[in-house]
């Protein structure tokens, strides 16, 4: 079957950049302490790479203006809830993604963000993402595109991010 | 208070197992085990049960109805997709929307209802030796699934985002016509997508697998199909896995089917992939290959009035005006329809983040969009994509985009940006991640004509996966012949858009189950000659 046998390649390509994540692979799942609402899917180092990311890609939208920091930890809560219900083979990839993102050589070296993401500033971030946006690495177009998908599909899907868009929700049919 | 055709089936004792429930193996027997349960799988499963014959139906996705379509994008796509609607090809750079649940993608399809074209049965009679599939030798069968399924003309007025296809290719003097659709009593909610909430879909979910059911077919859901087990030259077993409840994982037990015969309607990725996990014989190498997807590329406008694209029937108005000037094998032509928009899968269509995209979502309700589906595989540069497996046994599809079909995308992109603004549109924005919503015809023009068109950049996706199990004359030409009857493999058919030996050139679900139909009608009686 050559067919697969051209997939495995292609992983393998992937699988260079992403042998820097293998370093922070170990530190799952663990019940957040501070009351936070445990994560189905992602790590609590995931959820601190999302927290740097979906501000700077929900900028401008109500998440990042009158509900503040409480639409954008339940637009992270939302995306750990879509992760979830992927199959295997996306879950892995999303979550190589953010362990790669959450590791120092991948933010450092491949993100280019020097700052940890507790601490980054929007600007950092920002810059981030419009590089890997316009990379000409498929990796990373793919990466910036996974992370895209994720927090606009979860954001959008919340009634509280339909007002700004005009959308008045599904009708009533009963 | 709107019957739900399901609830009151099962509370009337239908069989139907859910599999995520199953707490031991599970082992079955019948005539005739179909994988899958849309367009393919569900007409045949209602002629086989009508027939006599004792059918078992293993679906990968959940039984869910109208009591559970809420409209709400959060629920429908993890819910009733493949993949949570984030299947893609190999390179990620095509989207593809499939169903995955009972019904398959009739459940959530946008009920455009085409008869397959004739140039594309003459290009089979020409180039596969499918001479019995005449547009006369199958018009019956079309008119039998019309009036099954209640196919029809719509009458009500298109809503805002189809008129404005219609408005706009008149001023350029470009034809469009009304699109059929398989609606009995729609309410014109514009939500087909997320499932019917009021049952006037005549998808498959409430016309022939209630049908086969009420005749004592028997439906093992959250059962995903994973391989055949082959003695010699025939299928012996089908074995499955149970799933956990969301349908992610294999939750532990198994679920055997024997049967006389195996009929594979699980879509052209799964059913591929399905003989591929079984070994099934290959010899001329043409298992998984040709595979179609109609690349569709997407144009929105911003119009200076409310279009509430959400609202209303999707796809009502469409034009081949781009497929019919050329001929069929020359530069790839393409068909143009105006979809639903809901807030979930527009914010993820529209490139960039930030204050740009928030603003750009800010104009989503004077939003209107077209898309192009490109018609492939008729072109030596047209040969489509390949089903693999990964490591897991899961399928993926690479599907090369070729300076073909960035061709035709380029030639797309204008022609709806041109429509558009003879539509009056204020902005038009090709999707794509280097473009920018221009302002006029000329800029847009100009615009396109230096866009770098790569994978990735430019926002491709897909809804009509075809091939891969192709139907020929002859084995070096396909994987099943005209009949839908796998070449090596006795007791094993194919009943799916798998079969397609190119695209179609049109919305596919009509054409699966008109052929269904008669390759169902054809197994019924073989099989009760006992042959």
């Amino acid at each position: 079957m050559t067919a697969r046998r051209r997939f495995l390649k292609f992983g393998l390509a992937g699988a260079v950049l992403l042998a820097a994540a293998g370093a922070v692979r170990a530190q799952r799942n663990y019940r957040a302490a501070d009351g936070r609402a445990p994560l189905e899917a992602l790590t609590e180092a995931d959820r601190e790479v999302l927290a740097a990311v979906t501000p700077a890609i929900l900028a401008g939208t109500a998440a990042a203006g009158a509900t503040g920091d409480a639409g954008l930890a339940a637009a992270i809560g939302s995306v750990d809830r879509a992760v979830a219900g992927l199959p295997p083979h996306l879950q892995a990839e999303v979550r190589q993604l953010l362990a790669l993102l959450a590791s120092w050589p991948g933010r450092r070296w491949v993100a280019g963000v020097g700052a940890p993401w507790a601490v980054a500033s929007r600007e950092e971030v920002t810059a981030f993402l419009e590089r890997w946006r316009f990379s000409r690495w498929a990796l990373l177009q793919q990466g910036y595109q996974a992370l895209h998908d994720l927090v606009l599909a979860a954001w959008y899907a919340r009634p509280d991010s339909w007002p700004a868009i005009g959308y008045p929700g599904p009708p009533e049919v009963r | 208070m709107i019957r739900d055709p399901i609830r009151e089936g099962l509370a009337a004792g239908w069989k139907v197992t859910d599999a995520a429930a199953l707490d031991r193996d599970l082992a079955l027997e019948a005539d005739v085990a179909i994988v899958g349960t849309g367009a393919g799988g569900g007409v045949t499963a209602e002629i086989l049960a009508a027939a006599g014959l004792d059918v078992v139906l293993i679906e990968e996705g959940a039984l869910r109805s109208s009591s559970d379509f809420r409209m709400l994008e959060a629920e429908a796509y993890p819910q009733l997709y493949q993949e949570s609607a984030a299947r893609k090809t190999l390179d990620k750079a095509i989207t593809i929307l499939q169903g995955r649940c009972v019904g398959g993608s009739t459940t959530v399809n946008w009920t455009s209802s085409f008869r397959t074209p004739d140039a594309t049965l003459d290009w089979w009679r020409a180039r596969f030796g499918l001479a019995d599939l005449g547009p006369a030798a199958l018009a019956p069968w079309f008119e039998r699934i019309e009036a099954r399924l209640g196919i029809g003309p719509w009458t009500v007025p298109p809503n805002e985002n189809n008129a404005l296809l219609a408005r706009g290719a008149a001023k350029l003097g470009i034809a469009t016509e009304a699109i059929r659709r398989n609606v009995t009593g729609c309410w014109n909610l514009g939500y087909c997508g997320m499932g019917c909430p009021t049952n006037a879909k005549r998808s498959m979910l409430v016309t022939t697998i209630p049908a086969a059911l009420a005749r004592g077919a028997r439906l093992v859901c959250n059962a995903r199909a994973e391989r055949l087990a082959l003695r010699g030259a025939r299928a012996s077993e089908l074995e499955c896995a149970a799933l956990d409840p969301r349908g992610v994982r294999p939750a532990g037990p198994r679920i055997r089917v024997r049967a006389r015969h195996y009929v594979l309607s699980a879509g052209a990725i799964g059913t591929p992939a399905l003989l591929l996990r079984s070994g099934a014989p290959d010899p001329h190498r043409t298992l998984g290959r040709r595979t179609f997807l109609h690349p569709t590329v997407v144009s929105a406008a911003v119009m200076p009035q409310r279009v509430d694209g959400y609202a209303g029937a999707p796809q009502t108005i469409y034009s081949d005006h781009f497929l019919e000037r050329g001929s069929i094998d020359g530069p790839i032509g393409f068909k143009l329809e105006a979809p639903p928009l809901h807030p979930v899968l527009f914010g993820m269509t529209l490139p960039g983040f930030g204050v740009a995209h928030a603003d750009a979502m800010g104009s989503f309700a004077r939003t209107h969009v077209l898309i192009a589906l490109l018609r492939d595989g008729f072109h030596p540069q047209s040969e489509g994509g390949n089903v693999g497996l990964r490591a897991d046994g899961s399928p993926a599809l690479a599907y090369p985009l070729t300076p073909f079909v960035w061709d035709g995308v380029r030639r797309a992109l204008a022609a709806m940006a041109e429509i558009q603004f003879a539509a009056g549109a204020t902005a038009v924005l090709p999707v794509h991640e280097r473009a920018q919503a221009f302002a006029s015809w000329a800029k847009a023009k100009e615009a396109i004509a230096a866009l770098p068109l790569e994978p990735l950049a430019t926002r491709v996706v897909s809804a009509h996966v075809m091939g891969g199990c192709g139907m020929a004359d002859a084995p070096a030409r396909g994987v099943v012949d005209g009949l839908g009857r796998h070449f090596q493999l006795g007791n094993v058919s194919v009943h799916d858009g798998s079969v397609f030996p190119t695209s179609l050139g049109a919305n596919p679900q009509l054409s699966i189950y008109a052929l269904a139909a008669r390759n169902a009608t054809l197994l019924a009686g073989r099989l009760k000659a006992g042959s």
